[in-house]
């Protein structure tokens, strides 16, 4: 009886914001790895800050976020580890900020991907959010800025998006904490496996390129059996991304279930990368 | 058996010993036979499919993004809020009134910085310097300390931290609050925007005007901002070129100086501009310096590609004020304070020993003042300012107090401060002038020690902040060494022109 009554307690957002403890430290054991992916200039930061409680420096123009990029949180029993990306528009180009973006994606394996989104530019963010969701199968979108978009007169269907693309879609105002609540709790479902999601795929190329798609992805299947993404891998390879030959290569694509060190490893490359441990001034 | 194991294994070697290893081996050629298929196959379908691949990925993404969208997205047939983004853009951006009102807001930011900090300042100078510290000296004197350790430790590890302290403090708590409303704002890009073109001619990066514009307030915080620059070697140009940018640390010293000997020049209702004017062209000089210097670096030492520069204008976001304020003050308040304590208090250390221990019958501090004199006068400054630079190496705040001291030190005059070795500042800016005409002062040493303050080398905390952010020694000398080679250059050149004209 009592087991009944603590499954639905948990399920209640009031219940759970109890349980929200911020922890804005490094945290050596936890149980999920959240990667924040979006746009430039989307609130990623201040999502990161309501998320962790780390005052990262916020400020209105892209390309803010140069210094630390690792905060933590525990939620439901669970500690969750968050890693802010550099802000990118696409993760199709060779810029260095990408490339660390698409390799923790790739290889870090986090167990969330959060890709916050500008409402009131919702066509342009979603190049990168369809291209997240060619590599993984576990994201969640925050739909954030929606104050902006109110003031601007723009309306969005966030049930139809979420539809559409076949993940959760969250509405938020992270200036003002609206919507956090919804947000953790599908980052919980998600990262727990409560929640599966069908992430829409790319479906509409041409036919000679999707026949070289389909038998290139039918081998990497084949060698490489666990990997959720084989068509992506596959369209990396025909475009002649040198990190993903490598990869194949020497095999690092068959041990992508999540390795502890692989993700430290890269996590402490995007915490070097953005020099988090000289932080002098300001 | 084992006997004939052992014996078979001599025979046929590891194969026969280690099937599993065998089948491990097999396993292996074939997973390498497979990924070479899979890149074969991926090579062969690469050379079918041509270029084109990238190009038609692209179009198919941006079409399914565009439908899904449409989907879910409606708006509005007018956007009222859209055009005042885009009328305030004209305004600000285009050819003709982007950049006077650049220029007007800095000098609006900076009018506040310097009247909102002047009350503060007076305070905190009142509390620490006035009051504290002869507090402190009695504190000692009933201890019974010898008088080296009071010397030492009260007038000058404390006094140096209470100066920078009571000089530093307001108008860094101004600066940057209003620095980061304006970021919020979303002003700032549109400063990139405007001297982007100014920049790439120089051969720099269009993002070095924000780096710049944050060294106004601190070069070290400048120096850190220049993170958002990717390419190496114009961040290197930032980096070094920051220090032109005239810091908080340095307002004080141009200010007293332009009032005592531009503003004095003028009637007393035209003197508040004349200085203000003066303040506003060694800083604009100090823009035009950073341009120069990146022109001449992206064509000697640091040639190389001008990197892309795709910037988005952000809409334009209602700053939050009250918050902005309350992290920002504590952020900077912070910042001093431990700036005070790890690098201004020890020079004030040095700053008493160096006027009080004597070799001979004179302090080391006169010796050297006498000693370097000629070189001083050769730059049209003198043997103390040398001396006052040098040692003022950690804080650009102690400058004047220093110079005041080692003047009244050196000349001897009586009635004036609290002894050697002790620095400190005058109320009264015709006292001032006062000690400085004794001391041999002219406008020319007034015009070139304005002209030093600005292009002299960064202060230690820079320098330290250079050093952890480039990790390389060479470019951190290069760093602290060519602003004070420009600086001993163009003192010499002026006065030179000065004696002769």
């Amino acid at each position: 009886m009592s087991n009944v009554q603590n499954e639905n307690c948990a399920d209640c957002p009031v219940h759970n914001l109890g349980n929200l403890t911020k922890l804005g430290i490094n945290m050596n054991q936890f149980d999920f790895v959240v990667a924040l992916a979006g746009n430039p200039n989307t609130g990623k930061s201040t999502v990161f800050n309501s998320l962790t409680g780390l005052r990262q420096h916020t400020g209105n123009w892209p390309g803010k976020t140069v210094t630390r990029a690792e905060g933590g949180f525990a939620y439901g029993n669970k500690r969750f580890k968050v890693v802010d990306l550099p802000g990118t528009y696409s993760l199709l180009s060779t810029s260095t900020d990408e490339e660390v973006a698409r390799d923790f994606i790739l290889f870090g394996q986090p167990d969330v991907t959060v890709i916050v989104v500008d409402a009131t530019i919702l066509e342009r963010n979603l190049n990168l959010v369809l291209q997240v969701l060619e590599i993984t199968d576990r994201a969640v979108i925050a739909l954030n800025l929606m104050d902006e978009a109110k003031r601007h007169n723009i309306s969005i269907d966030d049930r139809q998006l979420a539809r559409d693309l076949g993940v959760p879609v969250v509405s938020m105002a992270a200036r003002q904490k609206e919507g956090l609540d919804e947000l953790l709790k599908y980052i919980y479902e998600v990262a727990t496996g409560r929640y599966v999601c069908k992430p829409y795929r790319l479906n509409k190329i041409s036919r000679n390129l999707e026949k070289a798609i389909s038998q290139l992805a039918e081998k990497i299947s084949a060698e490489f059996p666990d990997l959720p993404n084989a068509r992506w891998i596959a369209m990396r390879l025909l475009e002649g991304d040198q990190r993903i030959i490598d990869a194949v290569k020497n095999g690092e694509l068959g041990n992508l279930k999540k390795e502890p060190e692989m993700q430290e490893r890269l996590s402490t490359e995007l915490s070097l990368r953005a020099n988090a441990a000289s932080e002098t001034v300001s | 058996m084992r006997h004939d194991d052992a014996k078979l294994e001599e025979s046929f070697g590891h194969a026969y010993a280690n099937n599993d290893m065998k089948r491990e081996y097999n396993s292996m050629k074939n997973h390498s036979k497979n990924k070479e298929a899979i890149l074969s196959t991926a090579n062969t379908f690469r050379w079918e499919i041509g270029e084109s691949f990238h190009d038609s990925l692209v179009e198919s993404i941006y079409n399914d993004a565009s439908r899904i969208a449409s989907h879910v997205v409606t708006k509005p047939a007018e956007k009222p809020r859209f055009s005042f983004d885009r009328s305030l853009d004209r305004l600000l951006t285009n050819k003709w009134s982007g950049f006077p009102l650049m220029f007007l807001m800095l000098a609006v930011v900076f009018w506040i910085t310097v009247e909102g900090a002047n009350v503060p300042s007076a305070m905190l100078a009142s509390l620490l310097v006035d009051t504290i510290h002869p507090e402190l000296r009695t504190l000692f004197d009933a201890f019974g300390s010898p008088l080296w350790i009071k010397g030492i430790v009260v007038d000058g590890v404390y006094l140096a931290a209470a100066w920078v302290i009571s000089v530093m403090l307001p108008p860094m708590a101004i600066f940057f609050p209003l620095f980061t409303l304006l970021e919020d704002f979303g002003y700032l890009p549109r400063v990139a925007f405007n001297m982007d073109a100014l920049f790439r001619r120089a051969g720099a990066h269009g993002k070095q005007a924000l780096t710049m514009t944050m060294g106004f307030g601190c070069n070290a915080a400048g120096i850190v901002a220049t993170r958002i620059i990717d390419s190496p070697r114009e961040r290197l140009i930032a980096i070094i070129t920051n220090n032109f940018s005239l810091c908080n640390g340095r307002w004080p010293t141009q200010i007293l100086i332009a009032s005592i000997f531009f503003g004095a020049l003028v009637p007393t209702h035209l003197a508040g501009i004349v200085t203000a004017g003066a303040v506003v062209g060694v800083a604009i000089l100090g823009i035009a310096f950073s341009l120069i210097v990146s022109w001449g670096l992206s064509k000697t030492v640091l040639k190389g590609e001008a990197s892309a520069f795709s910037l988005e204008l952000p809409p334009y976001r209602p700053p939050r004020i009250l918050q902005t304020l309350y992290t920002s003050l504590i952020d900077r308040t912070a910042i001093v304070l431990r700036r005070a304590i790890v690098f201004a208090a020890p020079a004030g250390a040095v700053i008493w020993l160096v006027s009080n221990i004597h070799i001979g019958d004179a302090s080391i501090a006169e010796i050297f003042i006498n000693w370097s004199n000629p070189l001083g006068i050769l730059l049209g400054l003198n043997g103390v300012i040398l001396l006052a630079y040098i040692i003022a190496i950690p804080a650009n705040e102690i400058v004047i107090p220093t110079i005041l001291m080692l003047t009244v030190l050196s000349t001897k005059l009586s009635g004036l401060g609290d002894g050697a070795g002790v620095m400190f500042e005058l109320e009264d800016a015709t006292a001032v002038t006062d000690v400085l005409r004794a001391g041999g002062w002219t406008m020319l040493t007034g015009l070139n020690l304005m002209l030093f303050s600005l292009l002299h080398n960064p202060c230690s905390t820079t320098i330290f902040t250079i050093y952890k952010e480039t990790r390389s020694v060479k470019w951190t000398t290069i760093a602290t060494l060519v602003p004070v080679a420009m600086g001993i250059v163009i003192c010499f050149v002026i006065a030179q022109l000065w004696r002769i004209l």
